[in-house]
């Protein structure tokens, strides 16, 4: 059936994103596994809409993508400072707070 | 009887998965942005199939054309730039195939355990028509604070993204 196919592709993308979350080092890689694992959500709200005629799923996906675009603006000018400072985006190398 | 719009679906299914592999095994950043676009682009193509047009043109719009381009600013950005290609090696790999082969066991076994195709609302699969007037009627009347208010936080974010990269004003540094 077609819907199980398209939540099986989406657990896959969720599950890429928590791999590369775990096993990369870098900020940019980290943040394009949160970016994947966002996505995998808004596939699933999709296909699950597209049985509902009130239009709910897409709405929300909607928003979803807003937050996401939000969170990728903030975490990539975070990324960008943390690497002014530091001269490094290894996040393991990055561990020493101020104060 | 296989028909060309299924053909086409489980094509398009197929390259995202297979771009987001991609993701997971290259080691060069900037081949993962360049996969990551794929995976956006096929994945739009998956939502006009499920009759959401308008979330697929947003998909374009704010992902391809918005946080692939921020993604790729901060490659350059933070990266010493030189001959060497832009690496990040993996790490943990054990631990991190451990932890998503299970979590994708779980899931997979919940989905084909599910039986969607038992419930009601799902014998009725007729592909909702175009959608994007209901839509956007329901966007501005029964949503519409939601819709403000996540305006206001896109506002927000971007004013304070835009604030925390500048460059740090002199009276900052004085008071820091």
């Amino acid at each position: 059936m077609e819907l199980n196919y398209i939540l099986t592709l989406s657990a896959l993308l969720f599950v890429i994103g928590l791999f590369v979350v775990i096993t990369r080092k870098n900020a940019i890689m980290v943040l394009i596994g949160i970016e994947l694992m966002l996505n995998a959500a808004n596939l699933n709200l999709i296909a699950f809409s597209s049985f509902d005629s009130t239009l709910q799923g897409q709405i929300f996906s909607i928003f979803l993508i807003t937050v996401a675009a939000a969170e990728a603006a903030v975490g990539l000018a975070i990324v960008v400072k943390v690497y002014n400072y530091f001269r490094t985006a290894d996040l393991d190398k990055i561990n020493e707070m101020k104060g | 009887m296989p028909d060309l719009n299924n053909i086409l679906l489980y094509v398009f299914m197929g390259l995202c998965g297979l771009s987001a592999l991609f993701i997971m095994f290259t080691k060069n950043i900037l081949y993962a942005a360049i996969a990551l676009m794929i995976t956006f682009l096929s994945m739009a193509v998956i939502f006009i199939f499920l009759g959401a047009e308008f979330v697929a043109i947003t998909q374009i719009l704010v992902y391809v054309g918005g946080i692939l381009i921020l993604l790729v600013f901060g490659i350059m950005l933070t990266n010493k730039t030189g001959t060497n290609k832009v690496i990040s090696l993996t790490y943990n790999k054990v631990l991190g195939f451990v932890a998503s082969g299970a979590l994708f066991i779980i899931l997979f076994k919940g989905i084909t355990l599910a039986n969607f195709s038992a419930l009601g609302w799902n014998k009725d699969s007729t592909l909702l028509e175009p959608s994007i007037s209901s839509f956007g009627k329901i966007l501005m009347t029964d949503y519409v604070i939601a819709f403000e208010i996540i305006g206001l936080l896109l506002l927000l974010a971007l004013i304070g993204a835009v604030r925390i990269a500048g460059k740090a004003r002199k009276e900052v540094n004085n008071g820091a």
